[in-house]
C-alpha cells in the first residue's frame, strides 16, 4: 500500500507576520491544506502530527496547542519534537500500519516572535561548550564549512555561487521572500559573517505555517488526481549535539544515512539518474554542496557539477528550483515541509514561475539546522 | 520560625556554587508574543471596560477569550458579541503558596467564570468564560463549596491604568443581592 501526499495549505513565508499569531497561521494553513485535499478535517482525518519545539514556540510544553487551530480537538494529535518531515516520516508509518487512512502534518515558524534567537542556540549546546560563551553560536556552520572546501577542494567562489544561484531563482517565486538580485561580487565583496560565510550565505528567518494531508493509496485514488506518493523515508541522528566534536566535520553522516534509508525504500539505485531534481537542505550556501554529495547527487564533485550550470534550473538536474531556504528562509521546524511543499507544487505543475518542465521524481532533504546532526530524506514522484 | 543551630560545618550557598561538578547557566529566552486578530481585539476591549467574544455561525456558541476558529466546528468565527461580565463561578480553588513555593501571607483565590451569554450556545463545557482572581470570596466559601454557582462580575481598574491587559480587571466579585449588569 502507497502514501500519498493529498493535500498542501500554507500561510506567511514572509520575515514577519505580524497580522496573525502562530495559533491564527496553523488555522489559515490547515483550512487551506484541507480545501486542497478536499477532506473535512473534523470527519475525514484520523489523526494529526505537528512538529514543534518549546524553546521556538516561546511556550513550555507547546503541545498542547497543537489540536485547537488545526481540527484536532478531541482528536487523536501528538507532536514530534523535530522538523516537519520528521511528522510526514510519522505520518508515512502510520498509514502503512493500516490503522490510519488519513494523516494530517502540521509544522509552524514564528522567528519574529523570539527576541533573543542566538541565545536559544547558546541554550542548545552541550553545559559545557556553553561556558566557553562562544559570541556566536553558529560557529558549527564555520566549522564544516572550512572542513567540507578543505575535503572537497571547493572554493570560496563555489559557495558564493550556491547563494546567486539561489537568491536570484528566488525572484519568480512569491514564496522567497529574503530573495535578491546579487552578483558573485557582491557576495564575495561583503564582509564575512562567520568565516567564509557572508549575509548572503546565511539563510534569514521566515514566518510561515505550513500544512501537509497524507492518505492510503485507496483514499488518494478516491480524491482525484492531484496526489504525490512519497516514495520513501527516512531520517538519521549523528552523535547529536551534545557531542560537537566528534561530528564528521566537513561531512553529515545523518544526511547519507536518511538517504540510503528512503532509497532503499523507494527503490532508487542511482537518484541522479532516477530522479528528475531536488529540494535540499541550504540555510548555508555550502550546505547545498554537502548535502548534495551525501544524497550521492554530487557525481564526480558538487562544487565541479555547480560551476558547470548542472544544478541550474535549466541545467541537467535543478537543484532548489524555489529559491531554497537562502530565498525563502529558515522556518525553523517547518524547514524540511517547506522543500517538500516547493516539490509537491513542482510535480502537481502547480509551481508558477519556478516551475520545471516533465518532472515526475523528486528527492527532498532537510536538516535540523545547527547545533543538530539529524537529517531527513523522502523520494516523493507523481503518476 | 527559625531553626536550631546544630553542630557541624555549615556550607554557605556561593561555597557549594564553587565545588567542580556544578556548571551554572542562566539562559536568556525572550520573546514577543503576536496576540494576533482575535485576542488584539479583545484586549483593545478590556482597555474599553468591555469584554469580546467571537460568536461561532456553526454552532452559534460565543468563544471568550475569542478565537478566529471554533475549535469545533473548525469554521471561521465571524461577528462580535459583547458580554456584559457577570457569570457564575464554574469552579474555584485556594493557592496557599506562590510561584516559588513561598508561603503566601494572604492566600489567593482564582477561579473560571462561566460567562451570562443570553441567547447562545453552551454546554457542560465550552462555554463563555474567563479564568481569573476571586475577590470578596473567603476561604471558608471556597473550602464549602458555596463559591461553586456564586454570581460574580469583574471588577475594573481605573480607567486611566488600563493597559490593554487580562490585568485591566482586577478580580471577579461577587454580585450584591438583586445586583444586575
Amino acid at each position: 500500500m502507497r502514501v500519498a501526499v493529498v493535500g498542501v495549505g500554507w500561510y506567511g513565508f514572509k520575515p514577519t507576520v505580524p497580522e496573525l499569531s502562530f495559533r491564527e497561521m496553523m488555522f489559515e494553513a490547515a483550512v487551506r491544506a484541507y480545501e486542497d485535499a478536499g477532506l473535512d478535517p473534523r470527519r475525514d482525518v484520523d489523526a494529526f502530527i505537528s512538529c514543534q519545539e518549546d524553546f521556538w514556540e516561546g511556550i513550555a510544553i507547546s503541545d498542547e496547542f497543537a489540536p485547537e487551530p488545526i481540527g484536532g480537538v478531541l482528536r487523536p494529535t501528538m507532536t514530534i519534537t523535530g522538523d516537519g518531515l520528521q511528522c510526514v516520516g510519522q505520518a508515512y508509518m502510520m498509514i502503512k500500519s493500516g490503522a490510519f487512512n488519513v494523516v494530517a502534518v502540521e509544522a509552524h515558524a514564528k522567528p519574529s516572535d523570539i527576541m533573543s534567537p542566538q541565545e536559544i542556540y547558546e541554550f542548545s549546546l552541550d553545559p559545557n561548550i556553553r561556558t566557553l560563551k562562544i559570541p556566536n553560536p553558529l560557529f558549527q556552520a564555520g566549522l564544516d564549512a572550512v572542513a567540507y572546501m578543505r575535503r572537497s577542494g571547493a572554493s570560496r567562489e563555489h559557495l558564493a555561487m550556491v547563494a546567486v544561484k539561489n537568491k536570484v531563482r528566488g525572484l519568480l517565486n512569491p514564496r522567497a521572500s529574503h530573495s535578491a538580485k546579487v552578483t558573485l561580487d557582491q557576495v564575495l565583496d561583503s564582509k564575512p559573517v562567520i568565516h567564509p560565510l557572508t549575509r548572503y550565505e546565511i539563510a534569514g528567518f521566515t514566518d510561515v505555517a505550513i500544512n501537509v494531508v497524507l492518505a492510503s493509496e485507496d483514499v488518494a485514488r478516491r480524491l482525484g488526481d492531484k496526489h504525490v506518493w512519497v516514495e520513501g523515508i527516512w531520517w538519521a541522528t549523528e552523535v547529536g549535539t551534545g557531542a560537537v566534536e566528534w561530528h564528521e566535520w566537513g561531512r553529515m553522516p545523518s544526511m547519507r544515512l536518511a538517504a540510503l534509508g528512503a532509497y532503499k525504500l523507494a527503490g532508487v539505485e542511482d537518484p541522479l539518474r532516477q530522479t528528475d531534481f531536488s529540494e535540499v537542505e541550504d540555510r548555508f550556501s555550502y550546505m547545498e554542496l554537502l548535502s548534495l554529495e551525501e544524497l550521492g547527487l554530487g557525481g564526480g564533485g558538487a562544487h565541479r557539477m555547480l560551476e558547470s550550470g548542472y544544478y541550474n534550473p535549466e541545467g541537467g538536474y535543478p537543484v532548489n528550483p524555489s529559491g531554497g531556504s537562502l530565498s525563502m528562509g529558515v522556518t525553523l521546524e517547518a524547514t524540511g515541509l517547506s522543500r517538500l511543499l516547493e516539490v509537491v507544487l513542482q510535480l502537481r505543475g502547480e509551481a508558477g514561475g519556478v516551475q520545471l518542465k516533465d518532472v515526475r521524481r523528486a528527492v527532498v532533504a532537510s536538516w535540523r539546522g545547527p547545533p543538530t546532526y539529524t537529517s531527513i530524506v523522502a523520494v516523493v514522484s507523481r503518476d | 520560625m527559625k531553626p536550631e543551630r546544630v553542630p557541624g560545618r555549615y556550607i554557605r550557598e556561593e561555597d557549594l556554587r564553587r565545588l567542580p561538578g556544578v556548571i551554572e547557566y542562566t539562559p536568556t529566552a525572550r520573546y514577543s508574543y503576536s496576540a494576533g486578530q482575535a485576542l488584539s481585539e479583545f484586549l483593545r476591549g478590556l482597555k474599553d471596560g468591555r469584554i469580546l467574544g467571537k460568536l461561532c455561525p456553526s454552532c452559534r456558541r460565543v468563544l471568550v477569550p475569542p478565537r478566529v476558529y471554533c475549535e469545533f466546528c473548525f469554521t471561521p468565527t465571524t461577528e462580535w458579541v459583547e458580554v456584559t461580565g457577570a457569570g457564575r463561578v464554574e469552579t474555584a480553588v485556594t493557592s496557599y503558596i506562590g510561584a516559588a513555593r513561598e508561603r503566601l501571607e494572604k492566600p489567593e483565590i482564582i477561579g473560571v467564570i462561566r460567562l451570562d451569554a443570553p441567547g447562545h450556545a453552551e454546554n457542560s463545557f465550552d462555554f463563555a468564560g474567563l479564568f481569573h482572581k476571586l475577590c470578596g470570596v473567603t476561604e471558608d466559601d471556597v473550602k464549602s463549596g458555596r463559591v461553586i454557582g456564586m454570581r460574580v462580575k469583574p471588577r475594573w481598574k481605573p480607567v486611566h491604568e488600563r493597559m490593554g491587559s487580562i490585568l485591566d480587571i482586577e478580580c471577579f466579585e461577587p454580585l450584591q443581592p438583586r445586583e444586575v449588569v
